[in-house]
């Protein structure tokens, strides 16, 4: 069952992936429309209103991609990982099953009240449905990434006679110790994704001289946002999060950083190609004790190599998951330079006329995707080759009876129909916002689309 | 305990065939009552504040097994690879569909996502039904609690099925025509003008086609499966639920008569609720029978989690799905009343 097991891996890979793309936005998204719907409502402005509108379109596209493409998440863990939920459905079965009660109905019934009931609704129970709309999707995080944590680091459960693992301690799973800076981390990258796509969409409008007051709303609060998202993600977040896989799992956080040999005064590995078969790293860039400093605090402290570690415990793929790391990691630092200098500039009110850094501000929109799905593949490659770190390997979980040609069959499937629906994604992503926000009076039939509609029929 | 789980997930699927059941049966009516864009995005209209919570009843289902019946999520999900994976992707399909098409006015577009949207509605409705119909009679389970199902093999049910065979695919159409039916029900309670007038022949013609492939399938459902009958000999209560399905049909027939929508949109859901409580306490206690061997079939009991775990689930479930009556509550009684199909003053997402 080699190759199905392979074709399994990839398959979830894939369909994980390609969905984290649109939540990411939405979930961040969701934050900034519950602001902008704040800002209409305390202060009365069209001007907030007319913006909350636009991105409420935007948000609903990549929502919609969202939902189609998280359905098959949920199946897939007992279409081709029925060994795996047997084994421990009694422990995710209660985070999965807490999702789809808790999160779901909540975002899905008030998202279709922001999408249909703003002129039936007063602006306050709209303003409220805004809220619950970002309180379900921060929820539906919460229980998702509650479940990865305990596959990260299991706690709360007991092993039972027939050897499943059963949950014994219903709050301690889901104060997962993991989760304050996975979850932390992880919202704080979906808030910087929406942020920079606001910015990035702010900087288009200014520079082709298109609808100007969005425009800077637009990046004012896109930058803003992204600035303070930047920051938080490198610490406390990303550090919290670091520090405990090298705690937890210091076969993994060797490998993060490609450090091959136990050493004391370990340094950071900031570019170089892990060498393999040698063990060690290429044409490397090292900044000296950095490493240790930054895990114990001093220069000196000893950092174990991967070399420490039985073979079998090593994750499967340590140059994907190097280089994962070290993409986010890296873009992360760029993130923070250009939101702070793009903030300079901002207080010094020259930015709007600054062309370079709306020029740069436009084209970082598509880092972050990159950057969080690097976060991710750093997570799971490091999880391996574990599914259950520590208790149970992913060998062990793909379904006995799904054989490969099945399981190729299903993969190639999803590959075509992504690449369809990413291709509309981003044809629609596009005409939205080439479309552009429109001030009209809420719920008129003055607005663009409805006069576009009428007249094309 | 597991047979509070037992009934509290057949609850919460009938409640998602009841909702869902009408989004399909709206996209299958789609073509045939809503003939100018300007219907068609009346019918869209009508079902899209509330067609995406509807489809979370079933992923709020599917937890729920996962949950509560681990093994038998993981037998029942791999063993019938090859159609949930067709589910998901016409899932994807028809909730694409009814998302994108309103966002270029071209008619090429439009055609295309309205051909997608009917027609994964017509095979979601048939492959669901073809699900239900894989419970009752039944899959070749081996010993270590697993199967595996190819789409089709012989296509007669027996020790080794397919998914499909004459009796699922007969019960996949039947699922068809009555959420048909329950679908144009939908649409005859909600728009108005020739839209409703078309929707209401609809699901008219539908409670006729409908009567007649319950009548087939209740005739056959005891030979295919004759194991079904030991519920309902050990406990004759549950005669209760074949009873009111066909007590509803008539009623139901007679609200469409008397151009009572909203009376016959609450008679087809009683109908489907009554159908669907038939064939879970046939099933009880088994959730996936077994065509091998009787003692290989996964029981509320072998497949369950632990009992911490569901004694916990009790709680959160209770409050959870409080709130979950309290939204849909207030979303349905937010977009209660006919939706005019001439252009309002409303500006619509669709």
């Amino acid at each position: 069952m080699a190759g199905a097991l392979l074709y399994d891996r990839l398959q979830f890979a894939v369909t994980a992936t390609f969905h984290y793309l649109f939540p990411q936005l939405t979930m961040g998204l969701a934050l900034l429309l519950f602001y902008l719907n704040s800002r209409a409502l305390w202060t009365g402005e069209s001007h907030y209103r007319d913006s909350a509108r636009f991105w409420t379109k935007i948000f609903a596209l990549s929502f919609a991609f969202g939902v189609v493409t998280g359905i098959p998440l949920e199946f897939q863990f007992g279409t081709n990982w029925a060994k795996f939920s047997t084994y421990a459905g009694g422990v995710i079965g209660q985070t999965l099953a807490m999702e789809g009660m808790f999160a779901f109905f909540l975002e899905s019934s008030f998202l279709g009240i922001l999408l249909f009931g703003e002129k039936r609704f007063s602006p306050r129970a709209y303003w409220f449905s805004s809220f619950m709309v970002f309180v379900g999707s921060w929820l539906s995080g919460f229980f998702i990434l509650a479940t990865n944590a305990w596959m990260q680091h299991p706690v709360a459960y007991a092993v039972a006679a027939d050897g499943t693992v059963q949950v014994n301690d219903f709050w301690g799973l889901l104060a997962n110790p993991w989760l304050l800076w996975q979850y932390t981390h992880n919202m704080t990258a979906a808030a910087a994704t929406g942020a920079f796509v606001m910015a990035a969409v702010g900087a288009y409008y200014q520079l082709s001289g298109s609808h100007p007051p969005f425009a800077r709303t637009f990046l004012r609060t896109g930058i803003v946002t992204a600035a303070l998202a930047s920051v938080i993600l490198l610490f406390p977040t990303g550090h919290g999060s670091s520090v405990q896989v090298f705690e937890s799992q210091p076969v993994t956080g060797a490998a993060f950083e490609g450090h091959f040999d136990t050493q004391k005064g370990a340094g950071l590995v900031v570019i170089g190609q892990p060498n393999m078969d040698a063990l060690t790293i290429d044409n490397p860039l090292v900044v000296p004790g950095a490493l240790s400093y930054l895990l114990y605090g001093h220069s000196a402290a000893e950092v174990k190599g991967l070399r420490e570690f039985p073979k079998v415990d090593w994750p499967d793929n340590v140059p994907l998951l190097y280089y994962s790391y070290h993409v986010m990691a890296g873009l992360g630092t760029i993130f923070i330079g250009a939101t702070l200098l793009a903030l300079c500039f901002l207080w010094q009110e020259r930015l709007f006329t600054t062309r370079w850094l709306l020029w740069g501000l436009m084209l970082l929109a598509p880092f972050p995707y990159i950057a969080t799905t690097a976060g991710w593949m750093t997570a799971e490659l490091g999880r391996q080759p574990w599914l259950v770190y520590g208790l149970y390997r992913t060998a062990e979980g793909a379904s006995p009876l799904v054989h490969s040609g099945n399981a190729l069959f299903t993969l190639l499937g999803f590959l075509g129909l992504y690449l369809l629906f990413g291709l509309l994604f981003v044809l629609l992503f596009v005409e939205t916002v080439l479309h552009g926000p429109s001030t009209g009076q809420p719920g008129s039939v003055g607005s663009a689309r409805a006069v576009i509609e009428q007249g094309a029929l | 305990m597991e047979t509070f789980w037992f009934a509290a997930v057949a609850g919460m699927l009938t409640v998602y065939v009841i909702l869902d059941g009408f989004d399909f049966g709206t996209g299958m009516a789609y073509l045939w009552v809503a003939r100018t864009d300007e219907e068609r995005r009346t019918v869209l209209r009508a079902i899209g504040p509330v067609w995406n919570g509807n489809e979370v009843w079933l992923l709020a289902s599917g937890g729920l097994i996962f949950f509560a019946f681990p093994k038998a999520y993981a037998a029942g999900f791999s063993g019938f690879y090859l159609a949930l994976m067709l589910v998901l992707w016409l899932l994807m399909f028809r909730g694409l569909a009814l998302e994108l098409r309103s966002h270029f006015p071209h008619p090429l577009w439009r055609t295309f996502w309205d051909a997608a949207f009917a027609v994964a509605s017509l095979l979601l409705a048939i492959v669901f039904g073809a699900a239900l119909g894989n419970l009752l009679r039944g899959v070749p389970m081996n010993r270590d609690g697993y199967f595996f199902t190819p789409l089709w093999t012989t296509f007669t049910p027996g020790p080794a099925p397919g998914i499909l065979d004459w009796f699922t695919v007969q019960m996949g159409l039947t699922g068809a025509v009555i959420l048909t039916m329950h679908g144009a029900g939908y649409l005859a309670m909600k728009t108005g003008g020739a839209l409703a007038r078309r929707a209401g022949q609809l699901a008219r013609a539908g409670s006729y086609a409908a009567a007649v492939l319950v009548l087939v399938a209740f005739t056959v459902i005891p030979i295919v499966q004759p194991g079904l009958r030991h519920t309902y000999d050990a406990y004759p209560l549950g005669y209760v639920f074949p009873s009111l399905a066909f007590l509803a049909l008539p009623v139901l027939m007679f609200f469409q008569r008397s151009r009572r929508e909203g009376a016959a949109f609450a008679a087809s859901s009683l109908f489907i609720a009554a159908l669907l409580g038939s064939a879970a306490w046939g099933l009880y206690p088994n959730l996936l029978l077994a065509t091998s061997d009787p003692a290989y079939s996964l029981t509320v009991s072998s497949a369950s989690a632990g009992q911490y775990g569901l004694q916990v689930g009790l709680v959160w479930f209770s409050i959870g799905l409080s709130l979950v009556i309290g939204y849909m509550a207030y979303l349905y009684r937010s977009f209660r009343g006919r939706l005019e199909t001439l252009p309002t003053e409303e500006e619509s997402h669709y």
